[in-house]
């Protein structure tokens, strides 16, 4: 990780094209997607904040171990978001025998 | 040295991952609330102006880069520059959150704030119809008229939550680099040490990618 040094002009880039995706949602936002209109801008978000991480972040470069801990953190976010919203929109899938309500 | 370097990038990694799972929480608190009372977080969500918004996205991305160019700069031994780039880093900040003082002074202008002067009087106070797909596809409570004032508190409720915690990390890092920034003037940075600069900067960026998913789920996904 010490040993690389990314250009100006790479970062320079990085913003443009955070810059680019920015207004691409902007306008993506405002066509009827129906439930694609999230899934799109949440893409996006997703893809902007990888550029940040790998770039202005360096994680690009680091060592595995760093990326491995990035990738962790990830990881117990998908376990906290996936999990729970699937407890949520499970709940009423059946209904619980009357001695249990 | 460079072990050093690495242990300090390893740890900073470790305390992100908090971090990671604090906003975690609130998002899915977000999420949650969302698929619940989908009518009322459409209505709120499209009453707060995308141009603020829009405009923060810009200020904190360019931020971002500022803050790149001064780590950069810390690391190939140009003392001058990163002072500049940092202070660069530092206006941008406090651009960002003087425009967040103007859209908060615009919720407590229109009662979006929760508590006891909370209305919500825009058209379409009358819950309407539930329009095919989002709001039908979860079960949960169905909001209705009745329901409709406290549903959309609780959008703002946690639009103030998000946003606010946002800030409170802005201005965090904000004052990390003013220490940061009369580190660098005082020269204490070269190119075989210059790790404060290079964890405040993975901070800003931490911050960086918060918003970038706060901005489409609070200002976006209503909008069509």
């Amino acid at each position: 990780m010490s040993g690389h040094i990314s250009s100006i002009k790479l970062y320079v880039g990085i913003f443009l094209t955070l810059m680019a995706l920015t207004s691409i949602t902007i306008a993506v936002a405002y066509v009827n997607l129906g439930q694609m209109n999230k899934v799109v801008a949440l893409g996006i978000a997703s893809f902007k904040a990888t550029l940040v991480v790998l770039y202005f972040m360096h994680v690009k470069y680091a060592s595995r171990l760093t990326k491995l801990i990035v990738v962790s953190g990830l990881f117990f976010l998908a376990i906290l978001l996936g999990l729970t919203m699937s407890d949520y929109s499970s709940r009423m899938w059946v209904n619980p025998p009357a001695i249990l309500q | 040295m460079g072990q050093q370097k690495e242990a300090a990038v390893l740890g900073m990694w470790a305390f992100l991952l908090t971090e990671i799972l604090f906003f975690g929480g609130v998002f899915m608190a977000y999420m949650l609330y969302r698929t619940w009372y989908h009518d009322a977080f459409v209505a709120a969500s499209t009453s707060i102006a995308l141009f603020w918004g829009a405009l923060n996205t810009v200020v904190l991305i360019g931020s971002s880069l500022t803050m790149a160019l001064a780590v950069r700069a810390a690391r190939t031994n140009q003392r001058r520059a990163t002072v500049n780039w940092l202070i660069a880093t530092m206006f941008l900040g406090c651009v960002f959150l003087g425009v967040k003082v103007i859209e908060y002074a615009d919720k407590f202008e229109h009662h979006h704030v929760p508590g006891p002067n909370f209305v919500w009087a825009e058209p379409g106070h009358e819950a309407p119809a539930a329009e095919g797909g989002a709001a039908t596809s979860h079960r949960g409570p169905s909001p209705d008229a009745a329901n409709f004032q406290e549903h959309t508190q609780i959008f703002f409720s946690l639009y103030f939550t998000m946003t606010g915690l946002h800030a409170l990390h802005m201005i965090i890092g904000v004052g990390l680099m003013m220490v940061i920034t009369w580190m660098a003037w005082k020269d204490r940075f070269d190119e075989h040490y210059y790790t404060p600069v290079e964890m405040s900067g993975l901070y800003w960026h931490f911050v960086d990618i918060v918003w970038i998913y706060l901005f489409p789920l609070l200002y976006l996904i209503d909008r069509s």
